[in-house]
């Protein structure tokens, strides 16, 4: 069975019972009022993700170890600093897209260790801005094949994300995004809270709370997916096309000759290479500062949650911005739950226990029924936050060295896309037409892509 | 949480304090890139760092405490005395 159909097999039965049917999304009602602007909007302004899958005709499928353990070789025309998700995808599409195989991913842990397991699996693409709208609406396409593309089962499951709002001021905010996806041809909806109920039936919508459910705006595609099984995917197919990935090696400066980067120095010695590419997330400063270039990224914790292992009782995503709580429900049924940030720099992945009982406040309001429920695990990333909370993709201050950082609390959803793009600024030395206003110098231009609306954790 | 010593109130848990993040000075006269490492170039080091912080919930008044951010040991708490004491090096 194609992965792809085994997860929508999955998220059937994720329904619970006592959910009844849900309206299908068409007879949900959404008036666009006097602005008479369409339902409908053909305009596409992302390239169409590919159809044909590759064929991985190294990989084994049932292998002793997905990928391959290397040496490091003395040189490569590529090295990724960074073997995270987003280190991961950016190698695989390099090898996939561009044919440049001779590329080694650098990484100072090992594979799934940071924030590629450490994020909440959420996966959307309503934003707000025209900038951001085609990248991560890109990315979500390429989800829907990506179990395929790699042939490994991500368990991508558009179960629907509902973003709850608590005051009139926050309703008007979220049906302004529901109208700027809709125009970028993107799916969203408003919900009134009588459709949310029937949406999501243990959100609570009473009036009678401290933050009252004004409604809820619907993104029918959002969804979650298997964040270890995106990092396991992507590093068996980037291996058996030649990558090498390249565990315990921890970059310690750069080779730089008349203003570019000839290689990289590492604890496992030096590694030449025509281009660089920086993936470091949280550690992306200290990158920076040892290649000579200041960037606008400060590191943060974001913590994360589960509970212990439920019957499926949440339908889809739940975000709620003003009470700073988001929550789904992981395939094999734990509660997964994320808050805001904290608010001090940190590099240590951990963070503070009182906002973890705010969260945790706001969602037994939320949901009562989640009052039995225990806290099992709670961890911490540390991500890098931007000062107008988008990506930073493309070139540097330094030749044959380019950046990609700054995704912040919302790289996870991205890591297509976004090792797409930067696979493509890597390999042609120009930026990708989806990633060009995510430049570093829109700082001094100005040309700020503001998405801080766009997440619960302080994104 | 972090228990962080305020100079007027002792030792005091996290929740009552604010976070004000690095300080730096303005400069007068400046290029557009001088004038964006200003508004968004922060400090962001792995290990002793200066920062202020407000102790909103008790006496109110801003501090100096100078924080590892690799292990989250306080290693200082000090007033903040004139708007222009940005700290010492940490």
């Amino acid at each position: 069975m194609p992965a792809s159909q085994a997860g929508r097999r999955g998220f059937e039965s994720h329904r619970p019972l006592s959910a009844g049917p849900v309206a299908p999304l068409e007879r949900r009602g959404f008036c666009l009022g006097a602005a008479g602007l369409p339902l409908v909007v053909s305009r596409r302004i992302f390239p169409t993700p590919p159809t044909v899958a590759i064929r991985l005709e190294h990989a084994e499928h049932n292998p002793a170890f997905l990928w391959r353990n290397p040496e490091p070789k003395p040189s490569y025309d590529v090295v990724i600093v960074g073997g995270g998700l987003h280190g991961l995808s950016t190698a695989y599409y390099l090898a996939r897209n561009h044919g440049i195989t001779n590329v080694a991913v650098v990484e100072r842990g090992w594979l799934g260790n940071g924030n590629a397991v450490r994020n909440t699996t959420v996966i959307r693409s309503n934003y707000l801005r025209e900038e951001s709208m085609p990248l991560y609406e890109f990315s979500l396409q390429l989800w829907s094949t990506f179990g395929q593309e790699l042939d490994h089962d991500v368990l991508f499951d558009p179960r629907g994300m509902l973003t709850l709002t608590h005051s009139r001021g926050e309703a008007a905010a979220a049906r302004r995004t529901v109208y700027a996806n809709r125009l970028h041809g993107i799916d969203a909806e408003w919900l009134e809270p009588a459709e949310v109920k029937q949406y999501c039936p243990i959100v609570n919508i009473s009036p009678d709370v401290r933050y009252p459910v004004y409604g809820a705006s619907l993104q029918a595609r959002a969804g979650i997916a298997r964040h270890d099984a995106v990092v396991f995917g992507l590093a068996r197919a980037a291996s058996a096309l030649g990558v090498d990935l390249i565990q315990g090696c921890e970059v310690t400066g750069f080779n730089i000759v008349d203003g570019a980067v000839r290689g990289v120095q590492t604890t496992r010695g030096r590694i030449a290479a025509g281009r660089v590419g920086l993936v470091g997330a949280g550690r992306t400063t200290l990158l920076t500062t040892m290649a000579g270039f200041d960037v606008p990224i400060q590191s943060y914790p974001l913590q994360a949650l589960v509970s212990e292992i439920f019957d499926q009782v949440l339908p889809c995503v739940v975000m709620s911005g003003a009470l700073h709580v988001y929550v789904s429900q992981a395939h094999k049924g734990e509660l997964v739950m994320g808050a805001s940030r904290d608010n001090y720099l940190s590099y240590a992945q951990r963070g503070s226990f009182h906002l973890i009982e705010s969260q945790i406040q706001a969602a037994l309001e939320l949901y009562p029924i989640m009052k039995r429920a225990h806290v099992l695990r709670t961890w911490a990333g540390i991500v890098d936050m931007s000062p107008d909370a988008s990506p930073i993709i493309g070139t540097t201050p330094v030749r044959d060295l380019y950046l990609n950082c700054g995704w912040g609390t919302g790289g996870f959803k991205a890591t297509p896309a976004s090792g797409w793009v930067f696979a493509h600024t890597l390999a042609t030395g120009e930026p990708h037409a989806l990633n060009a206003p995510f430049r570093l110098d829109r700082f001094e231009t100005g040309a700020l892509i503001d998405e801080h609306g766009a997440g619960v954790s302080a994104h | 949480m972090l228990q962080i010593t305020c100079p007027w109130c002792g030792p005091r848990d996290e929740p009552e304090f604010h976070y004000g993040g690095e300080g730096m000075p303005l400069p007068p006269d400046s290029t557009d890139a001088e004038w964006a490492a200003v508004l968004y170039q922060r400090p962001n080091p792995a290990g002793r760092t200066n920062e202020r912080w407000v102790h909103w919930a008790g006496c109110r008044q801003w501090m100096h405490v100078v924080r590892d951010t690799l292990t989250h040991d306080i290693h200082e708490v000090r007033p903040v005395r004139q708007p222009d004491d940005f700290g010492s090096p940490a």
